[in-house]
């Protein structure tokens, strides 16, 4: 098992034509991710085509979702009309949305969330690298790759990863590949202030699933999150926790590319955030270089097994 | 996106939220014409840059304050002169100071009681929030810091908007009563239209004050914008002042690079913006400075690279560079590549560390090795963060 997604699930592109939509669409499928549908409007009817797979194309979700059974959709659709993209997810009733769009209005998020309470469809993102459940196959080809994320540097196992940042998320995996642990599922939840699923909320389908053993929280300066996820693992979760947080050397008042990587007060510094992990019995990663071996550190002192 | 205050009261007048009267100014000439516009009397005179502490900053020739109050408009005009072209040092510019190419004058204010009032986003709610206390004019920071009884908040629900019983209860907390009260609810009111209509990052006004006449005054104005949403409001896009920005900034971002300047002496390229802060970070860890962030993102091409080097070499503190990629889906070839051309264009003297990282690596790395640069190879972050500190030391 892993979390959200598994290789079974049926995945469906929101702006598949596009170059970006497109040319993800088709690694996916080299990886082995069943991509059962496109979502064009305009283009219903006509197909999209790699190699032997030939994707039906629809013009909403909700026929989309009808005709092939998607439960899951990766939006690659332009910042102005994401915000669109996602409520139609949820109109259709979908399981998750996954948001790969970088540059969404904070506003349309803002309006996006809201609107989303009390719905039953699950959002990761916005600007995020999405999400991998790794398959059993040579580089973990047969998994399902949701995003922009590379699913040959995964290996299938126990280890679940969570970040806002997509080459920190591959940082980590790669370094859990080479020392032989695999990972259950690696969520990328995106650098935006306002986004669908938090880190506390990654945590406590980690901490519930069977298959994870350990888990790697990697974080940045901005906002609480990672703080109300390390205060609820002192209080609930067993299994051992590697930590990491990015912007030590961020000045103040300023923006470090993600918009949501900006401090704004004594309480979002890097150093206040790992002062906090440490207080909640997190193993934090003394450098970007040491993430996998400071969850070695902790699951030994906790008589775990990762592999 | 950040603006200055005579661009945000301007954006507050057409949006019916009551500032003094002003005029700004970019030469001397125009002086005369913008004080003609104000009342005989008392008269602030106001340098516009994009930093706080004003007031009390240091301009680089020993004048102090960057914002005086005058008794005459005549007066304003001789202080006025002495801040125009000069460069005003305050808590937020850092040493080198921001230099002042507009005045703005304002007609000085009768002040009864000074309050703070800000809207912005509540992150952990994703909703947007109105700050106010009655404790303004001085730093909000220490006021919820030593006293957090005195700040108030109100959440809006983005589905319904700023509710009336919402204003008002604000209005009793701060203790506002008759004319003043009705005022400043019709005040809040219209701040709160201007922050959502505008996609405002941020609405700052300190102070807020009331005068012994019942007006409710914006007396400062500190405005920012959700870069994001820039493309559907090209009246605010064209209020960006580029002389307040960092010139290698604005010319990594005709690239598509996002760079932003520091104050060590490694520069750093790296993909993606979390590699490129904890790149950042790990130069630190090392005993180094890092002179920059750099992100060149997800898809970077040879030509990016090239353009990549050239704003890290126009910072003439830099002594050493690390390029750090982990390329996920990027071709690291292509990375090398235009290391590669990038060096042997710019004709690149100081020491170079490479990392590089994940596909195609093999072909990254003979790239390299066949090109005859002396550059240095590193195998992990912190292998090739501790290799450019040594070299730069």
């Amino acid at each position: 098992m892993a979390i959200l997604i598994t290789p079974e699930t049926k995945l469906l592109i929101q702006g598949i034509t596009g170059e970006f939509g497109a040319r993800h669409t088709r690694l996916s499928l080299d990886y082995g991710t069943k991509v059962v549908a496109g979502v064009t409007p305009g283009k219903g009817g006509q197909f999209f085509e790699h190699g032997a797979h030939k994707v039906p194309i629809f013009n909403s979700v909700a026929d989309a979702a009808k005709a092939t059974g998607a439960t899951v959709s990766a939006i690659f659709v332009p910042p102005p009309f994401a915000a669109d993209a996602i409520l139609e997810c949820v109109d259709a009733g979908l399981d998750l949305a996954v948001a790969i769009t970088e540059g969404i209005p904070i506003k349309d998020m803002v309006r996006v969330k809201r609107a989303m309470q009390g719905k039953s469809t699950r959002l990761v993102g916005p600007n995020c690298p999405g999400m991998v459940c790794p398959g059993t196959g040579k580089d973990s080809h047969g998994g399902c790759r949701i995003g922009i994320a590379p699913g040959y540097i995964n290996k299938k196992g126990h280890v679940g990863v969570v970040s806002r940042s997509g080459t920190l998320t591959y940082e980590a995996v790669f370094q859990l590949t080479t020392r032989g642990i695999g990972q259950s599922t690696t969520v990328g939840i995106g650098g935006d202030p306002v986004n669908g699923t938090s880190h506390l909320d990654v945590i406590k389908l980690f901490a519930a699933d069977p298959d994870t053993h350990g888990i790697i929280l990697i974080g940045e300066i901005g906002g609480n999150a990672e703080v109300d996820a390390a205060r609820w693992i002192k209080a609930n979760c067993k299994k051992p926790v590697a930590g990491f947080i990015a912007g030590a050397t961020a000045p103040a008042g300023r923006r470090m590319g993600h918009a949501g990587a900006i401090v704004g007060g004594a309480e979002d510094t890097a150093a206040a955030k790992i002062a906090v992990f440490k207080e909640c019995g997190i193993e934090v990663a003394v450098t970007p270089s040491d993430m996998a071996d400071a969850l070695l550190r902790a699951a030994k002192a906790k008589g775990v097994t990762l592999t | 996106m950040n603006i200055h205050e005579y661009q945000a009261k301007a954006l507050f007048e057409k949006f019916g939220v009551p500032v003094p009267k002003g005029a700004a100014a970019t030469t001397p000439e125009e002086f005369v014409n913008a004080l003609t516009q104000l009342p005989d009397g008392p008269t602030m005179v106001k340098s516009q840059i994009h930093a706080g502490g004003r007031g009390k900053g240091t301009f680089t020739d020993g004048f102090k304050g960057g914002v005086k109050f005058c008794q005459t408009k005549h007066n304003a005009k001789e202080i006025a002169a002495k801040m125009l072209g000069n460069t005003l040092v305050t808590i937020q510019t850092g040493p080198a100071g921001r230099k002042v190419q507009t005045i703005y004058f304002t007609a000085a204010s009768d002040i009864k009681k000074e309050y703070y009032l800000a809207i912005l986003l509540d992150r952990t709610t994703s909703k947007p929030v109105i700050v106010a206390s009655t404790e303004g004019g001085v730093e909000i920071e220490k006021v919820a810091h030593d006293s957090p009884e005195k700040i108030h908040k109100v959440l809006v629900d983005p589905a319904y908007g700023l509710a009336d019983f919402q204003v008002r209860d604000l209005i009793f907390k701060l203790g506002l009563t008759g004319a003043e009260a009705k005022n400043a609810g019709k005040l809040i009111r219209n701040l709160y239209t201007m922050y959502w209509e505008t996609d405002a990052a941020m609405v700052e006004v300190n102070p807020l004050i009331t005068t012994p006449t019942g007006e409710v005054l914006a007396l400062d104005a500190k405005v920012s914008f959700d870069d994001n949403a820039l493309f559907r409001h090209p009246e605010i896009t064209a209020l960006r002042d580029l002389n307040e920005e960092d010139s290698k900034e604005i010319e990594a971002s005709k690239h598509s690079l996002n760079y932003i300047a520091l104050d060590g002496n490694i520069a750093c390229l790296v993909n993606g913006a979390g590699l490129a802060m904890s790149t950042m970070d790990i130069i630190q860890h090392f005993g180094g400075t890092p002179a920059n962030f750099l992100d060149v993102g997800g898809g970077a091409s040879k030509e990016q690279v090239i353009a990549a080097f050239k704003i890290i070499l126009g910072d003439a503190n830099v002594k050493g560079i690390l390029v750090n990629i982990f390329g996920g889906i990027m071709d690291c070839n292509v990375i090398a590549t235009g290391i590669v051309a990038a060096v042997k264009e710019v004709g690149l003297k100081l020491p170079l560390v490479v990392r590089l990282e994940g596909n195609n690596v093999a072909a990254g790395k003979a790239t390299l090795a066949a090109s005859g640069l002396t550059l240095v190879s590193g195998d992990t972050m912190a292998d090739a963060a501790q290799k450019i500190v040594k070299l730069v030391a």
